[in-house]
């Protein structure tokens, strides 16, 4: 067994390697010196997301490898900023079995002057930290969970989220749909908590968008011949006419077989086909092919969305520090959850975190296997003061109360 | 009435060419997905010929005698070097990864390039078309720009949001300015004293202080009918008096024209989408500006703040060089 909590200092790789050879040059012997601002990595060992079997067939809406690679190049583009305001920036990386072992860790780091940290783990994990942390002079980073409870009833006021959630991809979808005309819908839902939770995102931007659910059916995956009607794309698909599949699947293995073997010939979104996503690595506005250079050069992968998502939590960071002159902690938590704030998520919009739920509003891109259809909002979906809200939960939408 | 006004400007932009005889009238449009650079005919506004160049053609500067046209080609990793007078790729210098921007030496001996992946700015000798020294700056160089004097380099850097100011003599980091985000391209006034550099992201132009390297000030820009969200400035040009500068302001669509010593906005000329590069006319009485996602140039005549014409030219055009 591994040990509960295991706290790694990542100085292996070309990229830990330069930053030992900083930390010589400086003559400190930790990351601890007052002139560094520390950011810490929490992951969940094992999680099922990164589970081998699970990242080989690239699922669309699935991650290519750990979000740790995405901080790695936000850390390395840290370097001259760091200098401009005399600071540096130091990541470290520690993972524990369950969330009581990453509290532990939090509560370790904290007491030796760590403010930041993002949070690698799935929902139920990422609940239980920020609630145990509630009220702790830091801030957590999701970078991986997209559930909507997290930014609804569970929500916390140090616990910020980099990465969209179900209702922003699920309303980027439906915009999407809608502007093409294609009204009718029918949903395949798993058998998964977290599937249902996708179908009821979708439901709900259904509603708010005006499309219309023509019929919601439950799939398997099983070749069981009693469940065929379950387990049976072209059985699944044969009821009612409907102008598109959206497939509600989160871990992607179903969904991978929907497209092409549906009874009419539909397109299929969702989990498959074409999804809603905080980032693709075919993206190629904004500065982003030279992002993917480097988050390729990094992990020799392509980046995904929740290596955007961490990528993004240690540039919220390193532009408070560098825009507030390195402040004491609560003026920076302060400046990034405030209005000024200009973040650069190589989308082509100034991106900050609504008040109401901590959560970044950003534009959505809608992605095939190798290319960037659309970028939501869809033209012509207005909001009265900010058009990234009509994305996901709006201020009147909102359950969250800190 | 329209072409009379144009025909009008141009005649004047040429009869005040010097007689160096050189001027072609043309003016060129590096079109990065179309590896060409499409030439049109300033008096007929007619598109003379596009000229094949290395893959997504973007940055362009004349020599200083005029004969030559240096484009980089940023995924061929090279500038090519167009013969003015046969229209036509002569020679390619390579550099390295990625290069987008450039600025060129007075002398016409060096050139000053912004490598955006490798996050480094490079000095070409042109003589020998080798690399002189390479320089390190913040992640995503962009914009490139020579001091009048030539003494000092400023290098933008989109990621670090930072202005590098580099001595030109020891190739050195002389001062790393924070500015807002995003920041892109430069202007300057004649005597150099103020430096004038565009945030596409912060939605403004800092004013640095040439001598000091200290922030100014800030100009916003707000033409009517966009959020602030839209816009989004890139490009920038000056007169030469260091009077009026003009701001490409990307996703609203519009050219700011400011007043440089009151720095005040003074009009929006609507252009097409995402107004990108901007340049000027010899006698300053045409502004053109490249239209990234309209693929045309419009032509604004810099007295009235009227756009004269647009032009079709290829996809995604991205500068505009004159030579009148």
């Amino acid at each position: 067994m591994q040990p509960t909590t295991l706290a790694r200092r990542f100085f292996s790789g070309p990229f830990g390697r330069r930053l030992a050879g900083l930390f010589l040059a400086l003559g400190v012997a930790t990351a601890a010196s007052a002139a560094t601002t520390r950011i810490a990595v929490l992951e969940v060992e094992p999680d099922a997301r990164y589970d081998e079997t699970r990242l080989f067939f690239r699922g669309l809406a699935q991650p290519l490898g750990r979000p740790f690679a995405g901080a790695e190049v936000a850390l390395r583009e840290a370097r001259f900023v760091g200098q401009a305001v005399g600071t540096e920036f130091a990541l470290e990386r520690v993972s524990g079995g369950d969330a009581s072992a990453l509290v532990a860790a939090v509560e370790r780091l904290a007491k030796d002057g760590v403010r930041f940290f993002l949070i690698d783990a799935p929902a139920p994990v990422v609940a239980d930290v920020s609630k145990a942390v509630r009220g702790r002079e830091l801030l957590l980073f999701n970078v991986s969970a997209p559930d909507d409870a997290l930014r609804q009833e569970q929500c916390q006021p140090n616990l910020l989220h980099t990465l969209p959630n179900d209702a922003m991809r699920a309303d980027a979808l439906a915009q999407f749909l809608v502007s093409k005309k294609w009204r009718s819908v029918l949903l395949l839902e798993g058998p998964k908590p977290e599937d249902r939770l996708l179908a009821a995102a979708f439901e709900r931007s259904a509603k708010r968008f005006g499309l219309k659910i023509a019929e919601r059916r439950p799939f398997v995956l099983s070749n069981d011949p009693r469940q065929r009607d379950q387990g049976n794309v072209a059985l699944l698909t044969a009821g009612p006419d409907h102008d598109v599949v959206f497939v509600a699947d989160s871990d992607g293995e179903f969904a991978r077989s929907v497209p092409y073997r549906t009874v009419r010939p539909r397109p299929v979104v969702g989990s498959e086909g074409l999804v809603a996503t905080a980032w693709h690595w075919s993206w190629e506005r904004h500065g982003a092919p030279q992002l993917n250079a480097r988050l390729e050069k990094q992990a020799a992968r392509r980046m995904a969305a929740p290596d955007w998502a961490a990528w993004m939590a240690v540039k919220t960071v390193v532009e408070a520090v560098v825009r507030t002159q390195n402040a004491p902690f609560p003026a920076l938590a302060k400046y990034i959850k405030g209005e000024d704030i200009t973040l650069d998520g190589f989308k082509g919009s100034r991106l900050g975190f609504r008040p109401w739920d901590n959560q970044l509003r950003q534009p959505m891109l809608l992605a095939t296997h190798n290319a960037v259809i659309e970028r939501a909002p869809i033209a012509g979906f207005l909001h009265p003061t900010q058009n990234l809200d009509t994305l996901g939960f709006d201020r009147r939408d909102s359950r969250c109360a800190f | 009435m329209r072409f009379r006004t144009v025909f009008a400007a141009l005649t004047l932009a040429l009869a005040a060419a010097s007689a160096g005889a050189k001027s072609t009238g043309y003016v060129f449009v590096s079109s990065e997905n179309d590896n060409a650079v499409t030439v049109i005919d300033g008096r007929t506004w007619q598109v003379v010929k596009a000229i094949p160049t290395g893959k997504r053609p973007r940055d362009m500067k004349l020599s200083p005698d005029r004969t030559a046209l240096y484009v980089i080609a940023s995924d061929a990793n090279r500038i090519d070097v167009i013969d003015i007078a046969q229209l036509k790729v002569s020679h390619s210098i390579p550099v390295g990864e990625d290069p987008e921007m450039f600025d060129l030496g007075a002398d016409g001996k060096r050139l000053y390039v912004s490598h955006e992946e490798d996050a480094q700015v490079s000095v070409i000798d042109i003589a020998t078309r080798k690399p002189a020294a390479q320089i390190e700056v913040g992640e995503e160089p962009e914009g490139v720009r020579l001091s009048p004097d030539g003494r000092r380099l400023y290098v933008t850097s989109e990621v670090a949001n930072m202005v590098h100011v580099i001595d030109t003599a020891s190739l050195k980091i002389l001062a790393n300015v924070v500015v807002a985000n995003r920041p892109r391209r430069f202007a300057m006034t004649p005597d150099g004293g103020e430096v004038w550099v565009t945030s596409e992201l912060g939605g403004q132009v800092t004013v640095l202080d040439g001598a000091t390297n200290k922030v100014k000030a800030t100009i916003a820009f707000t033409p009517k009918g966009f959020r602030a969200d839209d816009v989004t400035p890139v490009g920038i040009t000056m007169t030469r008096d260091g009077k009026t500068a003009f701001v490409t302001l990307g996703r609203a669509n519009h050219v700011a024209v400011v007043d440089v010593p009151a720095r005040k906005v003074q009009d929006y000329v609507l252009v097409g989408n995402r107004a990108w590069g901007a340049t000027l006319n010899r006698d300053e009485s045409l502004l053109l500006v490249a239209n990234g996602l309209s693929d045309d140039i419009s032509v604004v005549d810099t007295r009235t703040h009227k756009v004269l014409r647009s032009v079709a030219v290829g996809r995604v055009p991205h500068s505009v060089v004159i030579d009148d």
